[in-house]
C-alpha cells in the first residue's frame, strides 16, 4: 500500500506535419474564419508513417527521460486511446517493448476524450494499493485515420499526438501529487465511432451544451476533493475540444485566464492525447511552477469524464 | 409573462451572449441568418432562455426555433 502517487514528468510528441485552416479549404467546403470562430483552431499535425504506438512511444521516451527514473523501475503502462486500430497486442504492451521495460502491468482503456484523467486515475489507484510502484501513463491518437476527410463539420477539428506522464509512489512524509477523482459517464451516442472501418462522428451543439453545462461541475468537484479553490489553480487543462467550450468553463469557474491551456488553437482536438499534450507544452515553455495545483478535466465520447487535481512536477 | 416580456428577455440574453443589439431583436428577425447567431451560440441562447424563464428546451426542439418569435410561442407555451 502506498500513500499516494506523484507526477515526475511529462513528455510530448507531435508529428511535423501540419496541416492548416488554408489547407482544409482545398479539402471541403470551409475557411479558416469558419474554423477560427467555431473552435479556434489554427491548425493541427497529421501522422505520416507513425502508428499509434509510434508516437505514444516517443512521448514516453521523454517522459522518462525527464522524470530520473529508468525502465528498471516502472512496473506499469496504461495507455488512453480511442483509435489504435490492432487490438494486440495492445498499445501498452508496444510501448513497453519499444522503451524496454521488462514485464510491467499493461494496458490500454478507452474512453475516448476523458482517457488520460482515467488512466491517470487508475495507475495512481494501483500505486495506491501497492500493485505497482511507477507508471508510465499515456494520451495517444491518431485521428486523422478515423476522420471523415469528406465531412467539413468533423474534419476541420482533428489532430494526432501522444502525451505522457510518469508517476510514482510518494513517501510516507509526502503529500500526494495526484488528487482524488472525479469520474463518471452519461450514456449517449452523441458521439460515435462505430464499426469496424468507423469515422467519428458528431452532433456538435448536443455535446457543446454538455460539457458547458455539466463540465463546470465537474471540474469544481474535483477541486472540492482536492482541498484547492479553482482561482488558486497554477493551470486549468480541460480537455482541448473547443476553445468556445473551453473559454466558458474557465470563466464559470474564476480560474485565472492566464493558467489555462489552449493549446487547441495549434494542435486541434486529439481525443484523448489532448491533456497531456497541453500540459507538457506549458511546463516546457515554463508556464506552470513546479508544486502548483493544476486541474485536469476530460470529457467526450461514451459520454464519459473524469477529473482530478494533480501537483506540477 | 407577456410576449412583450419574453421578447425583452430574449433580446438580453442575445446580447449577453452574441453581442447582438436589443434594438435590433424582434418577432420576425431570424437567429441565424439576420441576428448572425451560429450554431454553438444558438445553444447558449437556449440554455440562458431555460434559466431566465424556466422552461427546458430540449436539443431537438432548437432546430425549430428559427426566429425570435418562434422562441418566443415556444417560451410562452411551456411557461
Amino acid at each position: 500500500m502506498n500513500k499516494g502517487s506523484k507526477i515526475l514528468s511529462f513528455g510530448h510528441y507531435q508529428p511535423s506535419r501540419v496541416l492548416t485552416n488554408h489547407d482544409l479549404a482545398q479539402m471541403v467546403d470551409t475557411n479558416d474564419e469558419w474554423i477560427q470562430s467555431r473552435v479556434g483552431i489554427k491548425e493541427r499535425r497529421i501522422a505520416d508513417s507513425e502508428t499509434v504506438a509510434d508516437m505514444a512511444g516517443f512521448a514516453a521516451e521523454k517522459a522518462l527521460a525527464a522524470s530520473g527514473l529508468t525502465v528498471e523501475d516502472i512496473d506499469l503502462v496504461v495507455v488512453a486511446t480511442c483509435s489504435a486500430a490492432d487490438r494486440s497486442p495492445n498499445t501498452a504492451c508496444r510501448v513497453a517493448a519499444k522503451l524496454g521495460i521488462a514485464a510491467p502491468a499493461a494496458f490500454d482503456l478507452n474512453t475516448a476524450c476523458s482517457g488520460f484523467s482515467y488512466a491517470l486515475a487508475t495507475a495512481d489507484h494501483a500505486i495506491r494499493a501497492g500493485a505497482a510502484r511507477s507508471a508510465i501513463v499515456i494520451g495517444v491518437e491518431k485521428l486523422s485515420e478515423i476522420t471523415d476527410w469528406t465531412d467539413r463539420s468533423t474534419a476541420v477539428i482533428f489532430g494526432d499526438a501522444a502525451g505522457a506522464a510518469v508517476l510514482t509512489a510518494v513517501g510516507d512524509d509526502e503529500e500526494p501529487g495526484v488528487g482524488p477523482v472525479v469520474w463518471g459517464s452519461d450514456p449517449s451516442e452523441a458521439i460515435a465511432i462505430e464499426g469496424w472501418r468507423p469515422y467519428i462522428v458528431q452532433e456538435g451543439q448536443k455535446v457543446f451544451r454538455w460539457a458547458t453545462t455539466q463540465v463546470p461541475g465537474i471540474a469544481i468537484e474535483a477541486c472540492k476533493r482536492a482541498g484547492v479553490e479553482p482561482s488558486e489553480l497554477g493551470g486549468f487543462v480541460p480537455h482541448q475540444a473547443n476553445l468556445r467550450i473551453i473559454e466558458p468553463i474557465a470563466r464559470k469557474l474564476g480560474v485565472n485566464p492566464d493558467v489555462v491551456a489552449r493549446d487547441i488553437v495549434e494542435s486541434g482536438n486529439t481525443s484523448a492525447a489532448s491533456i497531456p499534450l497541453a500540459l507538457s507544452k506549458m511546463i516546457e515553455r515554463g508556464e506552470i511552477k513546479s508544486g502548483a495545483p493544476v486541474l485536469l478535466v476530460g470529457f467526450g465520447g461514451g459520454l464519459t469524464y473524469a477529473g482530478q487535481v494533480v501537483r506540477c512536477p | 409573462m407577456t410576449r412583450e416580456e419574453v421578447i425583452a428577455g430574449l433580446a438580453e440574453i442575445l446580447e449577453e451572449v452574441a453581442g447582438v443589439d436589443p434594438a435590433d431583436v424582434s418577432e420576425e428577425k431570424s437567429f441565424t441568418e439576420e441576428l448572425d447567431v451560429d450554431s454553438l451560440s444558438m445553444v447558449e441562447v437556449v440554455v440562458a432562455a431555460e434559466e431566465k424563464f424556466g422552461v427546458k428546451i430540449p436539443d431537438d426542439e432548437v432546430q425549430n426555433l428559427r426566429t425570435v418569435g418562434d422562441a418566443a410561442d415556444f417560451v410562452l407555451k411551456n411557461l
